[in-house]
């Protein structure tokens, strides 16, 4: 049996609200959060990163594995928020979980899919038996541009999930991945903020290639919607989900653990690995979980986790997402927000 | 360019690693050749608790230019629960939410940038748990 044998999430402590990114452009608050169902963000504090954080995340999958973090053979990180431009984040990761020098890591890229590719490159090395263990995380510390929708939601968090044949939380059941060159969204070499394509974001882009990925891994698993206990899509805003879970024929009830978009906002790599998390956290032996990626370029990357009985011995060892949502929040006005997100411009 | 003592400080700064005297089973955190209580040599290798509680603390209102967009914030010795003390920022609240006694636990952040293009230097920081 190859799966999960431990996962772990970490979100920063600090929040912005909805409504206080809206004052500052002018907007009508009500709207923004009728539309895009999103009530606040979480923001990175200044001394956080996507190293921090997929750090913090690690640790706390490793509580739940209960294994010598030396055995770990491979360790990927996927973000678009790399701290460095040329150095894998992976190094200080790896470095910072005790597991160098016998290890191999790589830093992916794929807008907010990258996460899911780490993972499922650490899944492929575990079944192939080249490495006994292998963490895939997706994290991100990402920025919208100001005034920009974007703005709105992008915000910061990540998840990790070791993989291993012993002790397994959550088996991999089938994967399925689905990829097309499609412009609705991107960022050059040395720009700071994303551009979307107008006209190639929603339908032909988040909607085509879930439904695309979606629709293949339950022709090739045989499973239909409601064979599945709880479901997981990207969430690059409240309704995007709800409405792609619904062409797919899953109700409301199989989407809500994970729907944790709301208050987390859209932590890019860590968003549907992050929503994975919360819903592992309050999922039961033997329940079905179907999670699709979505990354802008474009792809979808679709698992389907068994959960073990196994389950019920690591839940309780490390902190639950819904806990990380809820607690300690400390909240941002436009004017912090602005300063801890590097959007002020500082003499040299 | 990159300082060579960030590089070599590495294992404490990330990982906590300490060293217990194999006579006198005192703990030194850095790790020291020579026992200062006992004179011994010999050192087994541990890893610090991460979690601890403060012992004494001090608000900076006036900060190095590195660290200038980060005041107020505090500086604590904690106590972590081996009993070895370390000198640390405590984040992630306001100069007000702390006390004396509160329990913390240590997270990996940066610590702080050499400029713009320089390399990035990370360790522990403690919050408030
Ligand atoms: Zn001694």
């Amino acid at each position: 049996m190859v799966g999960i044998i431990g996962y772990g999430s970490y979100l920063p402590r600090y929040r912005i609200k909805v409504e206080d990114i809206a004052h500052q452009w002018g907007r009508d608050p009500e709207t923004i959060k009728r539309g895009l169902l999103l009530k606040e963000k979480t923001v990175p504090g200044l001394d956080e990163d996507t190293i921090t954080i997929s750090v913090e995340a690690a640790k706390n999958a490793l509580k739940r594995a209960d294994i010598d973090p030396k055995e770990i053979g491979a360790l990927y990180i996927g973000s678009e928020s790399h701290p460095y431009a040329v150095k894998p984040s992976g190094t200080v990761v790896a470095e910072a979980l005790g597991i160098v020098p016998d290890v191999h890591t790589a830093d992916y890229e794929f807008a907010c899919k990258a996460g899911t590719e780490a993972m499922f490159v650490a899944y492929s090395l575990v079944k192939a038996d080249v490495v006994k263990y292998a963490v895939g995380i997706g994290a991100d510390t990402s920025q919208g541009a100001p005034g920009d929708a974007l703005e709105f939601s992008a915000s910061a968090g990540g998840s990790a999930f070791i993989f291993g044949k012993e002790g397994v939380v959550a088996e991999v059941l089938e994967t399925f991945s689905y990829t097309t060159d499609t412009p609705d969204f991107w960022r050059r070499e040395g720009a700071f903020y994303p551009l979307h394509g107008g006209r190639f974001t929603g339908e032909p882009a988040y909607f085509k290639h879930i439904l695309g990925a979606g629709r293949a891994i339950l022709e090739k698993s045989g499973y239909t919607a409601s064979d599945f206990t709880y479901v997981i899509f990207h969430m690059p805003n409240g309704k995007f989900p709800l409405t792609v879970g619904k062409r797919l024929g899953f109700k409301k009830e199989q989407m809500e653990p994970g729907w944790i978009v709301n208050l987390m906002g859209n932590t890019y790599s860590g968003s549907s690995p992050t929503g994975f998390s919360a819903t592992l956290d309050v999922a039961k032996p033997g329940d079905l979980i179907l999670l699709v990626s979505f990354g802008s370029g474009a792809g979808s990357d679709a698992f389907i986790f068994k959960v073990t009985e196994q389950i019920d011995e690591v839940r309780d060892k490390a902190e639950k997402v819904r806990d990380m949502l809820e607690n300690n929040r400390i909240y941002l006005d436009y004017g912090q927000y602005a300063k801890f997100r590097g959007k002020i411009v500082m003499n040299e | 360019m990159p300082s060579p003592r960030y590089h070599r400080e590495i294992p404490q700064r990330y990982r906590l690693e300490a060293v217990k005297c194999n006579n006198c089973s005192k703990i030194l955190f850095p790790p020291r050749l020579i026992c200062p209580d006992c004179g011994f040599k010999q050192f087994e290798k541990i890893k610090l608790s991460d979690e601890g509680k403060i012992i004494t603390f001090t608000i900076i209102r006036v900060a190095p230019a590195e660290f200038a967009t980060q005041v107020p914030y505090s500086i604590a010795i904690v106590e972590l629960n081996d009993g070895v003390r370390i000198t640390t920022q405590v984040v992630d609240c306001k100069p007000e939410d702390l006390e004396i006694g509160k329990f913390v636990k240590l997270v990996f952040r940066k610590i702080q940038e050499e400029g713009k293009t320089g390399i990035i230097c990370y360790g522990y920081k403690a919050v408030l748990t």
